[in-house]
């Protein structure tokens, strides 16, 4: 071979070498819920491997012995529970127009949450439970409620209680906006954020059961079925849009609004990945 | 050693000059101009939904301290204001590809 044949044989050596490395790029730049869910719940329970899947919606309780004696006293007169009559009272009170909202949800509303959010092919974006309650409230012409407020909570937490116990079951249709939908609600749970710079990760994956001052934080997987919470904290219920914008604030963020693309979408994740796990909530937490 | 020595006088002067302005006292002009530029960054940090909690205290800060009529604390704060707007820029640029290291596979 002469020096010429050498040098054509290696550049196409190293061209094939590039190519194959451009395509491993590619694959791990391809976005695949059912692996990321499969990696997603592997994680945890690898890191907590006494714990049932099941185990995993009552966050810090399933953590920590004694937190968990506290949760089975609580449990016997929850502090939710007034949230849960003005919630069915809610529910079930007919609108100016006589429709209630019953008449915005499959089965009346009863038995979904596990199926929200869901994607919204027609609009394009993910729909949350919460986001579709004030949506029904605008469409029958009452004025949307806080996101953050009682009365929300009160509805979703209504909500949850018929669906106690049956899996969440988010879908992801064939749709390339659907897609991009999960991947940005992948971003949002890893991107740190605020001046103290954490993402969601840095407290729910990397340091579940870990305290944080005097809480125990709780692992991600599961965390959004036992929403909305009633926290001591608080001194009050709160849904999910008030657990992100308040996460958010903890770590020197700016929140978004509410039911911001943004937090819809991370809710989207977030539920995807713990499909399977039983709906738990109302929860109440320290 | 006169080379050295020329070196260190030349040092001693520019830190006098430094201090001496640092002493100036700020007018409104230089809190205005200041503050300008903190609302930009800020303002920046905002189109990419970042903005910092801080940011937003300093600069509230910085404006009681110019209705007090105290420019060189406005001017200080003004300028933390800005630094804290451009870190959380700079967190939001660089987030865009370094939250792949979080990421569970």
């Amino acid at each position: 071979m002469n020096v010429r044949t050498a040098i054509h044989f290696a550049s196409a050596a190293f061209a094939l070498a590039a190519l194959a490395l451009g395509a491993t790029a590619t694959a791990a730049d391809t976005i695949d819920p059912v692996a990321d869910a499969k990696a997603f719940q592997r994680f945890f329970t690898q890191k907590f491997p006494k714990l049932k899947p099941e185990d995993f919606v009552n966050g810090p309780y399933s953590l920590n012995e004694d937190m968990h004696k506290q949760w089975e006293e609580k449990e016997q007169f929850p502090p939710y529970e007034f949230a849960l009559d003005l919630g069915k009272e809610l529910f079930s009170k007919p609108f100016k127009n006589g429709k209630s909202f019953a008449d915005c949800f499959p089965n009346g509303g009863i038995g979904i949450r596990q199926n929200y959010p869901y994607f919204d092919e027609k609009e394009g974006k993910v729909v949350t439970l919460e986001l579709a309650l004030n949506r029904c409230r605008e469409a029958n012409g009452e004025a949307p409620l806080s996101y953050v407020k009682d009365d929300m909570a009160a509805l979703t937490a209504y909500m949850a209680f018929t669906s106690r116990g049956k899996p969440f079951d988010i879908k992801i249709p064939n749709d390339p906006r659907a897609l991009e939908a999960y991947e940005n609600g992948k971003r949002n749970f890893y991107t740190r954020r605020g001046q103290l710079n954490f993402s969601c990760a840095s407290c729910h994956v990397q340091n579940p059961g870990e305290r944080i001052r005097a809480e125990i934080l709780a692992p991600a997987l599961g965390i959004l079925n036992a929403m909305p919470i009633y926290r001591s904290e608080w001194s009050g219920m709160g849904t999910i849009s008030r657990r992100f914008t308040t996460c958010n604030s903890q770590i020197r963020g700016v929140p978004l609004e509410p039911q911001a693309d943004e937090y819809r979408d991370l809710e989207y994740y977030l539920s995807y990945v713990s499909n399977g796990l039983p709906i738990s909530g109302p929860g109440a937490r320290p | 050693m006169r080379e050295a020595s020329m070196k260190l006088a030349l040092a001693a002067a520019l830190l006098i000059a430094g201090g001496t302005s640092a002493l100036a006292a700020s007018s409104e002009a230089d809190f205005k101009a200041a503050y300008a530029a903190a609302e930009a960054a800020n303002k920046e940090a905002g189109a990419l939904r970042n903005q910092w909690t801080t940011t937003a205290q300093v600069l509230a800060d910085a404006k009681k301290a110019a209705d007090k009529g105290d420019f060189d604390q406005a001017v200080a704060q003004s300028k933390e204001a800005e630094a804290l707007a451009k870190a959380s820029i700079y967190q939001a640029e660089s987030e865009k590809e370094a939250w792949k290291a979080l990421e569970i596979h």
